[in-house]
């Protein structure tokens, strides 16, 4: 399925082409650890185990900030 | 995932189960206060100093602090807000523009002390000196200069406590780093509540986000739609702590609750490693600028010395 992610860190926005079907596959597939991350959907903090739907627009936020 | 709680949309999985929004933020509320009661970091006499830097740690601390006291009929009149500007390029200048208008916002004063005017160096311009002669790196110094400035400046203001906002993954990092660099002796400072002998020139640091973890307190702020723009400071790839930070989140993904894990391991011993630092020797005062110092001359003024001749 096609997704949309922004990613805040790098503060780009990609069109994915997800091979699974939630937000863990997503993670495992832009192979980012989910300890670092919220993914946020229609401004809601979503968990890892929710299934995403075709054209989905989606925010990686970084957890770790600072020095 | 749904809430163990409501069966509402869950926002965050923990150890014990998935809570939803209004769940999670009751619960790190929960854990931060009694964090504080627990370790008695405020008492209604205490002036209280918060070291900021408008960062998601340190908005949260703030905003939680300022919600106890008023929680606890505590006077927060006497409530500072101090922030160090480092003087780095393209990270600073944002977060303490976002800290500005939290305060503000919060009605808490602030005020700013600059590397610059303090020892006549930005760490932008410090760094490469020093480097060139010590191998420092910029986290070393500017480690040093803002412990060396948050302690002065609190105690200027009158300040019996601290708050900072460290949290569990910043100390799992440290005592992992700690043990990796047989530093023991700098363990002893660490815990809840930091030091290890009172004196009149340290004013105690106190951590009420202990327990909270790094995912945890974004996800607060992000809740409670605080204005933390994403900044990471330009240098921290280049420590030591990047590493095992990296290194602690591969092994929480893989076992889960192993930064918690650490932590407590940690507190069954600080007792122990806080009795045998009472044998390091007294705490002198700086021959140069009259700071609390281990040696002679404090870190603080090494590194400036080193700039004079650099």
């Amino acid at each position: 399925m096609n997704i949309t992610v922004h990613f805040e860190k790098e503060q780009t926005t990609k069109d994915i082409l997800l091979t699974g079907t939630s937000v863990n596959d997503l993670l495992e597939q832009l192979k980012i650890n989910p300890e670092t991350v919220l993914v946020v959907r229609n401004k809601e903090v979503i968990t890892e185990d929710e299934i995403l739907s075709e054209n989905d627009n989606l925010q990686i936020l970084s957890v770790i900030s600072g020095g | 995932m749904r809430c163990l709680k409501c069966q509402n949309s869950a926002v965050i999985t923990l150890q014990h189960g998935a809570l939803c929004r209004n769940h999670f933020l009751s619960y790190f509320e929960e854990k931060v206060f009694k964090t504080i009661q627990k370790y008695q970091m405020i008492s209604r006499d205490d002036r209280i100093c918060i070291a900021t830097s408008g960062g998601k740690d340190s908005l949260t601390v703030l905003y939680l602090t300022r919600k106890y006291l008023e929680k606890n009929n505590i006077p927060k009149e006497t409530l500072l807000a101090l922030a160090i500007d480092e003087g780095i390029d393209n990270y600073r200048q944002t977060t303490l523009e976002d800290l500005k208008k939290f305060c503000q916002e919060h009605d808490v004063p602030l005020q700013i002390v600059s590397n610059k005017e303090e020892f006549g160096h930005t760490l932008d311009e410090a760094y490469p000196i020093v480097n060139k002669d010590s191998n420092k790196k910029p986290c070393n110094i500017c480690g040093v200069w803002r412990r060396y400035l948050l302690n002065k400046h609190a105690r200027k203001h009158g300040a019996t406590k601290v708050v900072t906002g460290h949290n569990l993954d910043d100390e799992a990092q440290a005592v992992i780093m700690n043990i990796f660099k047989a530093n023991t002796k700098l363990s002893a400072n660490l815990g809840p509540v930091s030091g290890v002998k009172e004196h009149d020139l340290f004013v105690q640091r106190v951590k009420p986000l202990y327990f909270c973890s790094e995912k945890e307190t974004r996800l607060y702020t992000v809740l409670m739609e605080f204005q933390v723009d994403f900044t990471e400071c330009p240098y921290a790839s280049e420590g030591f702590r990047a590493h095992v930070r990296d290194m602690l989140n591969d092994f929480e993904h893989k076992y889960k609750g192993t930064k918690q894990g650490i932590i407590n391991s940690f507190l069954a011993i600080l007792p122990l490693l806080k009795e045998q630092a009472q044998e390091y020797g007294e705490i002198k005062r700086c021959v140069k600028c009259e700071e609390p110092a281990n040696n002679e001359i404090c870190n603080a003024c090494k590194i400036k010395e080193a700039l004079q001749h650099g």
